[in-house]
């Protein structure tokens, strides 16, 4: 029969390239799996670091309504990092691990979180710009080739459209508002701007995984393309706030149909990468408090856990 | 006071024994106010069963009324293996006689 | 009047609400487990929650252009009715569990009996509460018996917290001119028969978590008539930061 003469990972391919998804359980090739938990796991971590930038401005939220909605956002996003730690897990790696390459910086999460919100307007510019920018790799994700992973994404992007739409919905609001609020937001977006245009990762030319992502499912269309439908998409939404981007060489191309952008500084891109943006050591640094001052906590759930099985033994017995 | 130094032994000991000790993983399902049955939504890590659903109801239902949630400690889970998967669920290609549609039925017979 | 009375006993219900909300706000990102962030941060949610239909109640009495923002966050110092003990700060998670474990039994306590208001308004409020709350403190009370019948450690942390913090518990129950006003006249609870049922419940767990209520304490009495804690300061200077800086705006 043919299929005895295709080796394991062709067949494995075939699976995914029929539509299958792989679940934890399948064969896979390993190659796959180290792959998957790196990505799973950046992806996790980069969830819950987010936290943290927009968890800055709960106790300052100018308005009941705004601080519920906020307090939400962020609620949510621990919720989309738990998801994804599950789904980690399933690929053979425990949450300890996980916790321990976070904290000891080994491990990636997106850079942008390495910036600071340092007014009420970053709330808006995060919500639009990089919930905007996220949405996009996410929606691509929803069909990736492992289950629980694909099937995370459903659950997150649900989620998400909520928290662009607030983002947007309050660079509205100061838009529409006083000169000092639309002066606020327009500060914002020209420090947000170019981060979130990061946010895609390197020139297609210098990402030499691509393919086998793409063979696998985790992307669909390269960096460049993902940056430039971001571009296309929410030029217009500046518009209708009223806000100019900061990119002096940003115009329409009639014959290209898509907007020419300037040159992203790629040394800032490489620096905040490898944690010298100037949020990234405070971020770290919170993690690890909030992991370590938790150790004991933990401890005493597990203690009082035991205790009350032991308890429940002996009345059995 | 005699029972309060019990304690005091019974936590030493405990303290010992606990040292990176992590929470165990729990698979939560979730039945939604007019769903008909609970399905699986992930999995969450809980020292307890009662922080399971406490958490579950946290994190999956964003306290939904009406919803009801089960959780199982993933280890008491036992999964068919997918290596099997050819002869537990697709009737292997000689043995067509297994699944309902092979059988020809007279058209008059309805329902079935 | 029996409008500023009743305006007046909204901010009261509301302000302990919204203080502990915001002690809880600060926590966000800092929990010791991921789990447990998320349950801390719907505590604030809820609480969140309920201080908008009071304060939303409270601006329609007080009529002209109030609403719930103004009546949150444009009050001064001593205009705030909250107690003490939503004050406190977080300390470590000892203290945040402790601190919601006395005021949650408390607060079940009080919106049990709002439920029967003569009062519409807080009857719903009540009504919707409650359903939120009774999780608060199954949520708090699982957790002081965890951290009291945890570890060694836990159990140290845990004590000490209670021996800080119980000091300000019974100024949940002193009642001030307006909520005897309200008890009065069956708008809100007769906080003097609520303490023995509160201490029973109190102790019934703390027994089972194995902790014990200090010896002799004196109770710390004054926030609720405006003579707030070091603490207020930073917290308002926060919470009011906003709207301060950039009067009369839209958010």
């Amino acid at each position: 029969m043919e299929n005895k003469t295709l080796s394991l990972e062709e067949q494995f391919q075939n699976r995914i390239d029929s539509g299958e998804n792989i679940e934890a359980k399948d064969w896979m090739p390993e190659k796959y799996r180290k792959t998957h938990i790196r990505q799973i796991s950046q992806h996790a971590h980069s969830e819950v670091v987010g936290m943290l930038p927009e968890g800055n401005w709960i106790s300052r939220a100018p308005s009941l309504r705004r601080k519920v909605a906020l307090l939400a956002k962020v609620q949510d996003e621990a919720g989309h990092g738990l998801y994804l730690y599950s789904a980690a897990e399933t690929l053979g790696i425990s949450r300890e691990e996980l916790n321990e390459q976070l904290n000891s910086g080994r491990a990636k999460y997106s850079s942008i979180f390495n910036y600071p919100t340092i007014s009420w307007a970053d709330m808006g510019a995060v919500g639009w710009l990089v919930d905007g920018a996220a949405i996009i790799n996410q929606v691509m994700l929803t069909k990736t080739s492992y289950g629980p992973y694909a099937r995370a994404m459903v659950r997150i992007c649900k989620e998400e459209s909520f928290h662009q739409r607030q983002g947007y919905e309050i660079m509205l609001s100061l838009c529409n508002g006083t000169e000092a609020q639309k002066a606020m937001a327009q500060d914002a977006l020209n420090r947000w701007w170019w981060p979130s245009m990061m946010m895609f990762g390197p020139r297609d030319e210098d990402s030499p995984n691509t393919e086998q992502s793409m063979k696998w499912k985790i992307k669909k269309k390269t960096n460049d393309e993902l940056r430039q439908q971001f571009v296309d998409q929410t030029v217009p939404q500046a518009e209708i706030l009223g806000l100019t981007i900061p990119d002096k060489d940003l115009k329409w191309n009639e014959e290209r149909g898509h907007y020419d952008f300037g040159t992203i500084d790629w040394d800032e891109f490489w620096d905040v990468v490898k944690g010298n943006g100037l949020m990234n050591e405070k971020r770290l640094k919170d993690r690890n408090e909030a992991w370590d001052e938790g150790k004991w906590v933990r401890d005493a759930a597990s203690a009082y856990a035991d205790k009350q099985a032991e308890k429940r033994a002996k009345k059995t017995a | 006071m005699p029972i309060n130094r019990q304690k005091k032994e019974q936590r030493k000991q405990h303290k010992s024994n606990n040292m990176n000790k992590e929470w165990p993983i729990w698979e939560i399902f979730i039945r939604s106010k007019n769903g008909l049955e609970h399905r699986h939504c992930g999995s969450l890590h809980a020292a307890d069963e009662d922080m399971a659903i406490q958490n579950a109801r946290d994190v999956y239902t964003r306290r939904q009324e009406g919803v009801s949630i089960w959780v199982v400690e993933s280890k008491h889970i036992t999964a068919s293996n997918p290596e099997k998967n050819g002869e537990m669920f697709e009737p292997a290609a000689d043995k067509v006689y297994r699944h309902p549609t092979f059988y020809e039925l007279p058209d008059e017979i309805k329902h079935m | 009047m029996l409008h500023e009375k009743l305006y007046d006993y909204l901010l009261h219900l509301g302000d302990n609400s919204m203080i502990l909300g915001q002690r809880l706000g600060e926590l966000c990102g800092h929990g010791p487990e991921l789990e447990t962030d998320i349950a801390l941060t719907n505590i604030s949610l809820d609480l969140f929650g309920q201080v908008r239909n009071y304060f939303q109640a409270a601006a329609q009495i007080k009529g002209g252009d109030a609403t719930e923002d103004s009546v949150a966050m444009l009050r001064y110092e001593h205009e705030y009715k909250n107690t003490y003990l939503v004050e406190q700060p977080n300390e470590d998670f000892a203290h945040v569990i402790v601190r919601q474990f006395f005021f949650d039994v408390y607060h079940q306590l009080i919106l049990n009996e709002l439920m029967n208001s003569k009062n519409e308004t807080l009857v719903a409020i009540a009504k919707k509460s409650i359903k939120e709350v009774d999780y608060h403190v199954d949520f708090s009370s699982t957790w002081v018996k965890r951290l009291g019948d945890g570890t060694e450690e836990s159990h140290e942390k845990a004590q000490t917290a209670v021996n800080t913090l119980w000091r300000y518990s019974m100024e949940l129950f002193k009642a001030t001119e307006t909520e005897s006003w309200a008890a009065e006249s069956r708008v809100g609870p007769d906080l003097d028969q609520l303490k023995s049922v509160y201490l029973e419940r109190v102790s019934s767990i703390l027994k089972e978590a194995t902790l014990s209520l200090p010896e002799e304490t004196v109770f710390q009495y004054g926030a609720k008539t405006g003579r707030h804690s070091e603490n207020m300061g930073y917290i308002l200077a926060e919470f009011q930061y906003m709207q301060r800086a950039y009067p009369n705006m839209k958010w």
